[in-house]
This record gives structure tokens, sequence and C-alpha cells, in this order.
């Protein structure tokens, strides 16, 4: 064994206490400065092997098999005290959602210092001092006073760096990355991609970057594992992988991501009655700033609507406008020509009705305990007072029309996949056989192939049902496949809006540009040249 | 042995059968007990003999006759007010939580006023002025109870409220009962159920409390907690009499507890070193 591998997993294998496998086999080395790209959908183990490789299983979970090899000692054959004094020190973790891992009570230096004090690495004083060094190197604001903030006074991002911070603060061999962007809006994306990489590349640290998009992993990933269902699908040099992929499910990855960039534009639909008509709206949640203002939008019959965006833009409050959830200070929302009360609660039932909505989170969007047939069949019941048994076959009916089996009347939400439960979210919204749907982010929490058959079905029903979509996300690849038209907020404003084509074609809005040009290719030069041409643009 | 599709520990098993021991003989009193409840048939603190198992209390009654039937009081009584408390707590609870800022203050903050003030002096003032029957009892007893269920459900309500499921049921224009009773109700069993039967213990040791000063469980009728009271004087004499029914009580709380950390472990993940590998 060379002294260059720092870290050595052999047939790694990781069940739940109940004896579900979730990683099988996996074996993975790293040399000193090497990045391994973990690329899966979710419930591919990605996390799992992330935590394992730091001889860690959540809660539920056990490592049963193999070895796991740091520095040529074996984590799995060590006590618990060794393993600890390990994690940390020479390898280290950087979750997902930062904002959700730091504790809000304590200030960042005192975070970022732990670490290396509790493990007798350096003195506060060096770990303060090394910490400074690590805040500037991640260009956060005012690095030697950055320290003394608390997490709430540090935006996403740049508590996604002070975490970053905190991983290396005691020099670890190894950092896990932990699909490290993907809470960030893209334009924040790229600057802490940017800087991770740096970060490591100074430090010559290790990493295992684990992600579900395969162009951020373009950009950072020397060599790229493909994962599906806790096993090893393909591993390969990364440029390998995206280029010419081996295997069949690599392939279709690959291709679903290329192929958002080539979309033919969708054409606006010929009849144009108007569905949904906004005009000069403002709202906000408490007196004072509003959150959306000037809002001017028309959605006709049959066409979709994307509204796009960073988070804080205004998008999703926008939805919860039209939908009555966040009632309207001024201006006016027309259903088909009918003024709609600002408030749900003013809104009588035909107007409930006819108004749906697809939420974000299929996981949160079903009463867990209650069958698919019930929440399927509620509606049914409740706006158009059907007898059970007709209730029954209307459920059925719904089911095959998002393509379901029916007998998945019985199930409870708990017993679907992700994509299945998305399914039953639509079927629930045309259920009430409503003219317009909002879908506010609906394939975002999604797996990319996933992802992709949701808007199939929803393109499909469009058609079938001459449905007005209402079309919130952020990102841009969902837009190009399944809106006619485009609206571009920013600060709560709409600043462009028009045919996608138009949108999405020179010349365009500057903030539009912006957005667009974030969005990460799978070059694994891209990063590069898009850094290049800020810093071009800059000078 | 599994009940319920779980494998219980063996705390839990000597838990269970204290409850259901206590509630056969609850349910089963009149029938089981060797004498009448208010009935004289020996000497006052008679020693235990073939005749009365455990003695005799003050006026000469049958010891073991009067714990089954106190068993039915004050088992009964403190399931009554249990149940009546977790209604009225589990309703206002969630609807303080669905219902907006305005019902939650004002439901809270007669709840914080009800809360300030100690229960058992609450308790005697109420009970001083209305007199206390087994109806009063059981509302006062409830209603100050139930501000604790209030507190509880109004925050399992709160985490609820804002998930998307519910959002979807408000969209559709559902009713405040809907709401509570189909969206809320079932996901929030699991901590309710626990906390029931923590709550048992408390209004069961309550009434108890309550007997003991005088104001709970009147006279002829056997509780736990009253005939502490009524044989304490024993205990100078060296009788063993008021610790009959102190032993019911120790036993039944501990037995309901052994249930209840049964209930709330099922949920619970081992975690720390024991979990990581």
């Amino acid at each position: 064994m060379s002294d260059d591998l720092v870290l050595h997993l052999e047939g790694l294998k990781v069940e739940t206490i109940k004896g579900a496998t979730l990683v099988d086999h996996v074996d993975a080395t790293l040399k000193r400065g090497e990045i391994l790209g973990l690329i899966g959908e979710s419930g591919a183990g990605k996390s799992t092997i992330g935590l394992a490789a730091m001889a860690y299983a959540r809660a539920g979970c056990r490592i049963t098999g193999g070895s796991i090899t740091i520095n040529g000692t074996n984590l799995r054959a060590s006590t618990a005290v060794q393993r600890r004094n390990f994690r940390g020190k020479s390898i280290a973790y950087i979750a997902q959602s930062a904002a959700a891992s730091f504790n809000p009570a304590m200030t960042l230096m005192d975070q970022v210092c732990e670490a290396p004090v509790t493990h007798g690495v350096m003195s506060r004083q060096e770990a303060e001092t090394y910490a400074r060094r690590l805040f500037r190197t991640l260009q956060l604001p005012d690095p030697d006073t950055f320290g003394d903030r608390y997490p709430h006074e540090a935006s996403g991002g740049q508590l996604q760096r002070a975490m970053a911070a905190m991983a290396m603060s005691c020099r670890p061999d190894i950092i896990v990355l932990d699909e490290p962007t993907t809470a960030l809006d893209v334009t924040t994306q790229i600057e802490v991609l940017a800087l991770l990489r740096d970060l490591i590349r100074e430090f010559g640290t290790a990493g295992l970057y684990i992600t579900h998009d395969l162009a951020v992993v373009a950009q950072i990933a020397q060599r790229i594992m493909v994962l599906r269902h806790g096993k090893m699908v393909e591993v390969g040099d990364a440029r390998q992988v995206l280029e010419r992929p081996a295997t069949p499910y690599a392939t279709a990855l690959v291709n679903e991501r290329r192929e958002a960039k080539q979309l033919p534009l969708i054409d606006p639909p010929a009849d144009a009655k108007v569905m949904l008509n906004v005009t000069n709206v403002e709202a906000g949640y408490r007196t004072g700033s509003s959150v959306v203002r000037n809002i001017n939008v028309t959605i006709a019959r049959g066409e979709t609507l994307a509204v796009v965006g960073e988070s804080g833009s205004g998008k999703s409050s926008l939805a919860r406008v039209v939908a009555g959830l966040l009632p309207r200070w001024t201006g006016d929302v027309k259903l088909a020509g009918e003024t709609l009360a600002p408030a749900l609660a003013q809104r009588p039932r035909e107007v409930l009705r006819r108004l749906q909505m697809v939420h974000q989170m299929p996981d949160v969007a079903l009463n867990p305990r209650q069958s698919l047939g019930e929440i399927i069949g509620r509606p049914v019941g409740f706006f158009f007072n059907r007898s059970k048994s007709a209730v029954r076959d209307r459920v059925a009916e719904l089911l095959r029309l998002v393509g379901l089996p029916e007998d998945f009347a019985n199930r409870r939400p708990g017993q679907l996949s992700g994509g299945q439960k998305q399914r039953v979210c639509i079927a629930r919204a045309l259920a009430a056989e409503p003219d317009l749907i909002i879908c506010d982010e609906p394939t975002s929490a999604l797996d990319p192939l996933v992802a992709e058959e949701v808007l199939k079905l929803l393109r499909r029903l469009q058609d079938e049902l001459g449905l007005a979509y209402m079309f919130i996300t952020h990102d841009l690849g969902t837009v190009r496949r399944i809106a006619h038209r485009t609206a571009v907020m920013l600060k709560g404003e709409i600043i462009a809006q028009g045919a996608t084509a138009d949108i999405f074609s020179p010349p365009f809005h500057p903030y539009t540009e912006k957005l667009i040009a974030s969005v990460p290719e799978m070059d694994t030069t891209w990063l590069d040249q898009v850094l290049a041409g800020r810093g071009a643009a800059a000078a | 042995m599994t009940l319920f599709g779980h494998r219980p520990p063996v705390t839990a098993w000597i838990g269970l059968a204290i409850v259901a021991i206590s509630l056969i003989i609850a349910v089963l009193g009149p029938w089981v007990a060797p004498y009448g409840q208010s009935q004289s048939v020996g000497d006052t603190w008679a020693t235990p003999s073939a005749q009365m198992l455990l003695g005799a209390d003050q006026i000469g009654r049958d010891m073991l006759t009067r714990l089954i039937y106190g068993a039915r009081m004050t088992i009964g009584i403190a399931a009554a007010t249990t149940l009546l408390s977790f209604f009225i707590g589990i309703s206002l609870g969630f609807t303080a939580a669905v219902m907006g800022v305005w019902v939650d203050m004002a439901l809270s903050r007669l709840v914080d006023v009800i809360l300030s003030i100690p229960q058992l002096i609450l308790a005697l003032i109420i009970l001083g002025v209305f007199g206390s029957s087994i109806p009063v009892l059981i509302v006062t007893i409830a209603v100050l109870d139930s501000t604790r269920v209030f507190r509880l459900s109004r925050a399992l309500g709160m985490n609820l409220a804002v998930l998307e499921f519910v959002e979807a049921a408000r969209m559709r224009g559902e009713g405040l009962w809907w709401i509570i009773s189909r969206e809320i109700l079932p996901n929030a069993a699991a901590p309710l159920i626990s906390e029931f039967g923590l709550r048992f213990c408390f209004n069961f040791l309550f009434v108890a409390a309550l007997s003991f000063l005088g104001i709970g469980v009147q006279p002829p009728y056997a509780d736990w907690g009253g005939m502490v009271r009524e044989n304490a004087a024993a205990i100078n004499f060296g009788l063993f009499a008021p610790l009959y029914p102190a032993f019911a009580i120790a036993t039944l709380t501990v037995g309901v507890n052994l249930v209840v950390d049964w209930l709330l472990s099922i949920d619970a993940r081992p975690s720390g070193s024991q979990a990581e590998m």
C-alpha cells in the first residue's frame, strides 16, 4: 500500500437495524489531494457512504461489513473513543444544509475553533489565527471579525463557507462534502464551488464529493463513482464517465442532463382565452416592506407560465398571493375574468375548486395517515358530492391518469417513492377538475430522471385537459422543458417577461444572463471559463 | 412474546400485568369483594385473619373489600377525568394551533392564568364552593388538567398545521373540525397516547391527594387516598392499615409508568456510540 493512500474502503456494507441493505460491497480509495465524486439519485446510499467513511452510521443503521482504513488504521477494528479521535481531526464533514447544522447560540469562531482545541491540535490562539486565514481564503466578509458573528447574522452561502472552514480547522487529510452547494442558489453555488475547490487544492486535502448533479461534480472531481440502490454502477476518470459512460444507467443520467441544453422551446398555444390575470399586485407578510410588488402576469388556457428567480426573489410569495394564502394588499387577481377575494377564507368553494396547487415537497404534502383513496377521493366527494362508489371509480380513473396502478388506492404515502408521491399530489389537484394549477417547484425535490417523468406527465395532462399552469421554479432546465412563457423575478419584481424563446435568446436582461451563465455545465473546464469570463469583465 | 407487533421488555410486562389486574378488579369489584363496602364486619383495625385477609379499617370494615371498591372508584374517576381533560385540551389546543394568532393568544393567556395558580389550591377553592360531588370532582380536575394537555397539543398542532397537507386541506376549504380530527389528530396520536398514560397517573394521584385532604371522594364510598387518611392514626399503634391503600396507589402508579416508558421507547431509536457502527 502506498503512503499516498489516505482512505481505503473495502467491501463496505451498511444495513438498517431491521436488516435492509443500504450500501452493498462498495470499494473506494482516495489518494492525498484527490477528489472522488459520488453521484446518484436520492436513496442511492451516497450520504451513507460519506458517513461510513468516518466509521459513522445514522441512528437506525449499522455498518455490518467491510473495512474502513484511514492512514493505515482500520477504524472498524477501533474502539468508539479511537474513532472519535479520527473524526474532525483526520476526516471532516461538510453537511448539505449549513444553516441547520450550526449551533445558533454560539459564535462562528467558537464553533470553528472547537474541534482543533478539543482534539489538542492547536491552542485556542493558534486555532483563531488559522480560522481567520481560512475565512480569508474562503473570501468571507471582514475575515478578522467574521468569527464574532452568530449563525443568523450570516447568509446561507456564507454559512456554507464557514462550515468548510470548520471542517478544515484541524487540517484533516480527508474531507467529506455532502451536497455542499445543493441548498444554494445557482449564482451563489458558483462562488462556493470555486472557493471549495481552491481550498482543497491549497491545503492538499483529499475529498469525497457527494452530489446528484453531474455538472457540479464535473467541476471538482478527478474521479467519479456512480451509485444506484447502494451498489457501485460505474467508477472511472471524471472526463471519461461524463463523455463516454459505460453503463446504461450512467448514460441515462448524462443524457438527461445534456438534453436540458438542447431542448426545443415550446410555442405558446393558439387558443388565447385568458385564464389568470394578475394586475399591479403588491403583497407582504407584515406591515412594512412588501415581498412582491408591481406584478402583472396573464396565463391563457392550456398555457404554462414559468416564474423563475433565486430564493428570496418572491416567486413562491407570488404563488401564495394567487392561491389566497398570502392576501394581497393592492391590485387585482382575476380567474377567467372573475375577481378573486384576497384571502382564502373569503373565496367561495367553486373558486377554490378551480384553482389547485401542487407543492414542492411531496413528502409533507400528503397526510401520512390517510390512504391514497382518501387523499384523492376527498376532493371528489368534497367538491362534487358524489356517492362512495362513484368516488372510488373516479379515484381509480385519476390514478390511471397519472400513471399509477389502481390498487394503489389502498396504500399510504409512506409506501411510495418521491416521484409516485408527486403523481398523487397531481392526481389530488386533478380530482377537483381545476382550470389553473399552481406548481410550486414540483420537481426540485425529485431526482433528475424522476423529475423528467413528472414534467412529461404535466405536459400530457395539459394537452389532454387544457390546463393552465403557473410553474414556480429556480431551475432553468425545467423552464425549457415545460414553459410557453417565462417571467423572471428579482427582489420581488418581475424584471423580464415574455415567450420562453425570447427570454432565453439575446438580448438578455443582465440578470437573466447571469442566471443562465450560472447553470453548471458538464464540461470539466466550465467553472474555469466562467471565472475567467468574470475576471475579464471585472478588469 | 409480542404485542401489537412489538416486543415489550420485562418491565413493560410487569406494568401491563399491574394495570390489567387493577382494571379487572375495578370492573368486577362488587362480584369479587368478600363483603359490602360499608359493611362493618370486625373490630377497629382488626389484624389480618382467614375471614379478613388484610384486617379491618378504623370502623371495622374489611380492608380488602374497601381496596377493591376503592380501585373501582379511584381508577374510574381518574380515567373519566383524563378522558375529559384530553377532550378539552386537544380540542382547544388544536383550535389554537389552526385558527391563528388571536384565538391562540386568547386561549393561551387563559391557560397561563389557570396555570399560575397552584393546582391544589384552585381545586380546594372550587370544590369548597361547589361541594364535593363526584361529577364536580371530575369536571374540576379535568379542567385544571386540560391546561397541560392544551400546552402539549398546541405545540404538536403548531408543528403539523404548517405542513403542506394541512395547507392543501385549507385550500380545499375544509372546516375546522375536519382539519383537527382528520388531518392533525391522527399524526399527533403517538405522543398524545404516551401523555395520556402520564396524565392518568397524575390525575389518579391528584384524586388520592384530594381525598386524603377530605374534599375528594366522600364517605361511605371507598377510595385509596381517603382510606390512607381515615386509617392514618393506626400508624401510631404500629398497625399496617394505612399502608395497604398507600401500597395500592404506589403500585398502580409504578405500573402505569412502566407501560408509558415502554410506549415512549417504541419510537425512540438507539443513539450515541451504540448506534454509530
